[in-house]
């Protein structure tokens, strides 16, 4: 397969990939097509038969192997759909790169949209990281509609990355989660927008067995006229610990609107949240501009670190 | 050397009415020596650390450096030309590392000097290199990150404002050892350090003392002293009423 510097570039951008990886597990996608897909002796990739998408199956017990899976949409104009799952096998600890970005120099809009649904078995880790990436000159958007649901079985964790890197001009993200017993999961966002660009995020984490527990932790910063609505919902079930913590850095005309909602239906459910939105610091900004930065390299070290 | 000439500077005051904060103060800082600032709370001891990093521009008079007026420099320009000051409260950093807050301060550091500066504060580098300067980190913990800092910029002039404000007695006397060895008899430094510690006070080669905005009395700990004891004397009688609880 012949890959464009474009596709390359792309790769690098949202799963730093720089070539072809020789081992392990790959899949990748391009303007609807699985361009390359390649299985491991532990993990299997294979495509949907009956809708786009894929199915990746990692064998029980597997140890430190990572899956890339990542989607670029580089045709003028393209709407792509795809439904993959993963099914990550008993005691299994491995980690999934997935993205997608797009190149769009059309008026027309260029759209991905990901229906994801991952099942962690019993005693199993996993660690998800999933960027978003948008380029091109055209007045076409750059739209991501991903979509997840995340069940994570008795005593296994899973940690998701979820990354809006930028020049992604609408997005709907849903994700949903259910816990189990002793299991744990951490959902880490971040977010940048710029712009017009909207952005919204919906994560609900239900906590349903006893020694559970859930986190997710926002971080977002809102340039320009850009928009963002993040709502968070943790609901405990049972015996339980939760957090949910939104911080965001908001600039330029920029709306935001944070909604972190707890429920507990159990009396030992122990759920907490922390939101804050606000500006930089003033002084923050005059104490790196004490150690030789300019202005603008000041605020480009906060929002970096702030985003990292 | 660093000069202040005829440095004034008024404010709004609550009352909306203008207030003189600073009046006439005119200052010589050489290279080679380790200065105090010292004086009653509210005096303008960190108004005049303020104006010479150029935090504060609003200001009449004229400051040099070597010869040349900086008086119109901004915050970047000034520190670009070897000022540099540790902030009395420094603000937190969500997601800056202490390294790398320390690495911006001096791009050039070597890994082994950053380390041996952690620990000259008494920051163990194993636990800090990678933490957040953020909420996590307690307020003494957050001054030894600022002193860190600016040791690490190894700066023509070098500002300390309150170094001891928050942070442990042992760690007091560690940053007087290093605040001497590194700015006394220094020929390419001058050191400032705002304190109202005595034995920090007892390093430096010439005290400035600073009350009501202007400039009381400038000599050694030992012509300076004395003045400030009375001073602390005067000011606690007329506090209390004429009434002395406190002895020095």
């Amino acid at each position: 397969m012949n890959f464009k510097d474009l596709d390359m570039q792309l790769l690098d951008t949202i799963s730093d990939l720089k070539g072809i990886p020789k081992q392990g597990a790959i899949n990748i996608r391009r303007d609807g097509q699985a361009i390359v897909q390649k299985s491991s002796p532990n993990i299997e990739v294979k495509s949907k038969t009956d809708k786009p998408g894929l199915t990746v199956i990692v064998k029980a017990g597997t140890k430190d192997e990572i899956v890339h899976v990542p989607v670029i949409l580089t045709q003028a104009g393209y709407k792509d759909r795809v439904y993959n799952s993963f099914i990550i096998g008993e005691n299994a600890d491995v980690t999934i790169i997935a993205g997608c970005g797009i190149h769009n120099d059309s008026h027309g809009d260029s759209s991905h949209e990901g229906i994801h649904e991952i099942t962690v078995k019993k005693g199993a880790r996993i660690k998800y990281v999933e960027k978003h990436y948008g380029q091109g000159e055209g007045a076409g958007k750059r739209i991501f509609t991903p979509s997840t649901l995340i069940n994570v079985e008795s005593e296994a964790s899973a940690e998701m990355e979820m990354v809006q890197i930028k020049g992604v001009d609408d997005t709907v993200r849903s994700t949903v989660a259910h816990i189990h017993e002793q299991a744990s999961l951490k959902i880490i966002e971040r977010l940048l927008t710029h712009g017009n660009q909207k952005a919204e995020s919906a994560i609900e984490i239900s906590i349903e067995g006893k020694g559970g527990s859930g986190q997710i932790l926002s971080r977002s910063v809102a340039k320009d006229d850009s928009v963002q609505i993040f709502k968070a919902s943790l609901l405990g079930k049972t015996e339980c610990i939760g957090h949910v913590e939104c911080d965001s850095i908001i600039m330029g005309n920029a709306r935001i609107k944070s909604a972190p909602e707890l429920v507990a239906e159990n009396a030992d459910a122990v759920l907490t949240h922390e939101a804050a939105i606000g500006k930089i610091a003033g002084e923050q900004l005059i104490k790196l501009m004490s150690l030789g930065l300019t202005e603008k390299e000041a605020i480009d070290t906060i929002l970096d670190s702030f985003l990292n | 050397m660093l000069k202040l000439e005829n440095i004034s500077m008024t404010v709004n005051g609550n009352n909306g009415e203008n207030r003189e904060i600073l009046r006439g103060i005119n200052l010589e800082f050489v290279p080679g020596k380790l200065y105090a600032i010292t004086g009653p709370n509210g005096g303008g001891k960190t108004s005049i650390a303020k104006i010479i990093m150029g935090i504060y521009q609003h200001v009449s008079g004229h400051i040099f450096l070597n010869g040349e007026e900086i008086s119109g420099l901004n915050i970047t320009e000034r520190a670009r030309r070897g000022i540099v000051y540790a902030f009395q409260h420094p603000p937190r950093f969500k997601g800056l590392t202490v390294g790398n807050l320390v690495r911006i301060a001096n791009p050039d550091i070597d890994n082994l000097i950053l380390r041996s500066t952690l620990r000259n504060v008494g920051l163990c580098p194993e636990d800090y290199l990678d933490r957040d300067v953020g909420p996590g980190l307690s307020g003494g913990e957050i001054k030894r990150v600022e002193v860190a800092q600016v040791l690490a910029r190894d700066a023509l002039i070098t500002i300390f404002d309150e170094p001891e404000a928050g942070v442990d007695l042992w760690t007091i006397q560690k940053l007087i050892g290093i605040i001497a060895e590194k700015y006394l008899s220094n020929p390419d430094s001058i050191g400032i350090v705002i304190t109202h510690n005595e034995n920090m006070l007892h390093i430096c080669d010439e005290i400035i003392l600073i009350d009501e905005g202007s400039v009381k009395a400038i000599g050694n700990a030992e012509e300076i002293w004395p003045l400030i004891r009375d001073d602390m004397e005067c000011k606690m009688k007329e506090q209390c009423r004429g009434e002395v609880v406190y002895e020095l």
